[in-house]
């Protein structure tokens, strides 16, 4: 056994001792469940403790471990009753975590946060000011997410279904459906709701920016007995075999497309450019993209996206050339 | 046998905290039953130094001293329980549940490992926690491969170096005084006071691409009392256009853009087509969404943001049309070959 396993064992061995103390009788299962081990494993560290104590190892001075029931109970551990104090890092984690989530509640749940913040904080002193230089923002900061997280955090409270406007921007369009929710949750600073799509009939996760409105039902929404949660990284970044990869070069002013947008392979090119490569599931939304982009990038393929872009922007600048505007009579291009 | 350095550990603290006397090495050795393992002084002289290191580094107090009554040269070892304790955190059902939903903030994250342990630790104090929260998860992740040191540098007051692309493709090394590392929008950044340039920066940490080298020592230098880290990295938000914008639409597209409308009604000039009166907010971020729809919307007034449009949908053509002759493509051969000199 490596040092730092022996050390990672022996950390989970300090805190196993007062858990177990503190639970006489609990089932070796939902201790096994509680401390992300097998049973086995657990046997394993019960039969370990069960040699350890203080000197002299004679009976009387080791730590008396029973598990044959299957129910264990734990005593003659005094040493090591309690469990250890917070390290640094340790401390900070939760510090900041809870920092974090005091400006998500709503003010009618702050009370938990703030209390947990003031008693962890007076146990780790030490941890406080190195807490506040880890600074996370998850607040939404648009306020139409803001007010449908809340109508969402609504409704799982409430267990109710909700009705949703949705817009799905590669076909351009609102879409209306029923939804019990699941889960609120955020990643890489976007927030979702998980949820049971009644028009689906499947679990979906829906993008809160692209809410184009939600309204409490007063019918219960609970989800279906199958409606099973899945990672929220892994239903988004899950990649398929229908997936079209697209080659884009941009110049220095569109280098935030590979920081924004999922990409599989960047490359440098002279003069601060840069090739990046994405793997899309419906390509619709590039050539948009590189109108956007407004000459910072092209596409390199495929070569039919390419001619799109060249398409859709001559057609443009045509609407443009008789758009009727009675305040400007600026030249055509 | 695999458990056998666990075991003397795990012997070693029952030990040092079982006893109110200094003990002295041998002492130790004697009470241990695993040292007998080595069987020279020297051989079990490594191992406790080893083993006191490793109890140190999960934060147990080991300390040492000698009891001043017998004068002895010989110092003692023993852990000061009331400093290795976790002190008595009284917490509720509740707060405990909100504790678990803060260590789950990190369960994608650089700090995952101490998150969990941190709330195991809680959990040994013998409170349960009820599942609340409401379903609400947030989450943060770590992906930037700077996370890990810049945190670690800033928690303990280092000086840094890296390697970092500037927004104009450049690279440039920076020499930093880690401030604050600081999460929002789903992005990390660093602040710190750039010590080639003499002032508060803002870093984003995707943009480093060296290696985080520390520099100097610990507690070097102090952070500013009024740091606020998230107001420095929301500096660059453009102020709010209050103008509102004539836009037209084709019925049916655009869908995203008409949930800023302030009023549409269908355009008498353009029978398929809806006239749009837009909060312009963001400029920019207008102009791009309109340039984006191409022939699906068409930007009257005012007459700054039609001619950025039209500016956009000009570039984009330019651009795109200089590559769709085939003699311009630059193939990816010749590219790494330009890169690569000096």
């Amino acid at each position: 056994m490596s040092a730092v396993a022996a050390t990672a064992r022996l950390s989970r061995l300090l805190t196993m001792v007062p858990w177990l103390l503190n639970r006489p009788g609990i089932e070796l299962g939902e201790a096994a469940r509680n401390f992300k081990i097998t049973e086995q494993q657990l046997v394993k560290d019960l039969e370990l403790l069960f040699v350890c104590g203080t000197p002299g190892h004679m009976p009387d001075d080791l730590i008396a471990a029973e598990w044959d029931s299957g129910r264990i109970y734990l005593a003659n551990a005094d040493a090591i009753a309690r469990p250890l104090r917070l390290d640094q890092d340790e401390a900070i984690a939760l510090i900041a975590g809870l920092r974090t989530l005091s400006d998500l509640q709503e003010p009618g749940e702050r009370r938990a946060v703030d209390s947990a913040l003031v008693k962890l904080s007076a146990a780790a002193q030490d941890a406080v000011p190195a807490a506040g230089r880890l600074d996370i923002d998850l607040t939404p900061g648009q306020s139409g997410v803001e007010q449908a997280l809340g109508t969402a955090r609504e409704a799982l409270r409430r267990h109710r279904r909700l009705r949703l406007q949705y817009l799905v921007p590669a076909r351009d369009e609102i879409t209306e459906r029923d939804v019990d929710p699941m889960q609120v949750t955020s990643i890489d600073g976007r927030w979702y709701l998980e949820a049971w799509c009644h028009r689906a009939e499947g679990v979906r996760l829906f993008r809160f920016d692209r809410v184009a409105g939600l309204r409490l039902l007063d019918v219960d929404g609970t989800p279906p007995g199958d409606a099973v949660s899945r990672a929220v990284d892994e239903q988004l970044f899950t990649p398929s075999p229908d997936d079209l990869m697209v080659t884009l070069e941009v110049e220095p002013r569109g280098r935030w497309v590979a920081e924004y947008y999922p990409v599989e392979d960047t490359q440098e090119l002279p003069g601060g450019r840069m090739r990046v490569v994405m793997r899309v599931a419906s390509p619709d939304w590039i050539p948009r993209l590189v109108l956007r982009l407004g000459g910072a990038g092209r596409v390199v393929e495929p070569t039919a996206l390419a001619r799109q872009v060249v398409d859709t922007a001559t057609e443009a600048l045509a609407a443009y050339g008789t758009a009727m505007s009675p305040a400007h009579h600026e030249p055509s291009h | 046998m695999s458990s056998r350095r666990t075991e003397r550990l795990l012997n070693l603290v029952i030990c040092l905290a079982a006893t109110r006397r200094w003990l002295t090495k041998e002492q130790i050795r004697a009470a241990v039953p695993q040292y007998a393992d080595g069987d020279t002084a020297e051989a079990f002289d490594r191992m406790f130094e080893r083993d006191k290191e490793d109890l140190r580094d999960l934060g147990i107090p080991v300390v040492t001293g000698t009891d001043e009554r017998w004068f002895d040269d010989e110092p003692g070892y023993r852990i000061d329980r009331d400093d290795y304790a976790l002190p008595p955190i009284e917490l509720d059902a509740q707060e405990l549940a909100v504790v678990g939903l803060a260590s789950r903030v990190w369960q994608q994250a650089g700090l995952a490992g101490p998150a969990a342990r941190a709330l195991t630790k809680l959990t040994a104090l013998g409170v349960d926690t009820d599942d609340a929260g409401a379903g609400l998860e947030p989450r943060i992740r770590t992906p930037e491969p700077a996370f890990g040191p810049l945190y670690a540098a800033t928690r303990d007051r280092q000086a840094v170096s890296f390697s970092y692309r500037k927004p104009n493709g450049d690279l440039a090394v920076r020499e930093v005084e880690p401030w604050a590392v600081a999460s929002r929008n789903g992005r990390w950044y660093l602040i710190g006071n750039d010590r080639g340039r003499g002032a508060a920066r803002v870093f984003r940490l995707s943009r480093i691409e060296s290696d985080v080298k520390r520099r100097g020592r610990t507690g070097a230098y102090g952070v500013p009392e009024s740091l606020d880290a998230q107001s420095m990295i929301g500096k660059h938000v453009p102020p709010v256009d209050d103008r509102v914008a004539t836009v037209l639409l084709r019925t049916g597209r655009g869908a995203g853009l008409r949930r800023q409308v302030v009023a549409s009604v269908p355009s008498a000039q353009r029978p398929g087509w809806d006239e749009l009166q837009i909060r312009i907010g963001d400029a920019g971020m207008l102009a791009q969404s309109l340039a984006g729809l191409g022939p699906d919307a068409i930007a009257l007034e005012p007459a700054d943001l039609r001619g950025e449009v039209v500016r956009r949908l000009k570039g984009a053509l330019a651009t795109q049309a200089e590559l769709a002759a085939p003699e311009q493509l630059i193939t990816p051969e010749e590219t790494i070959d330009v890169v690569s000199q000096p």
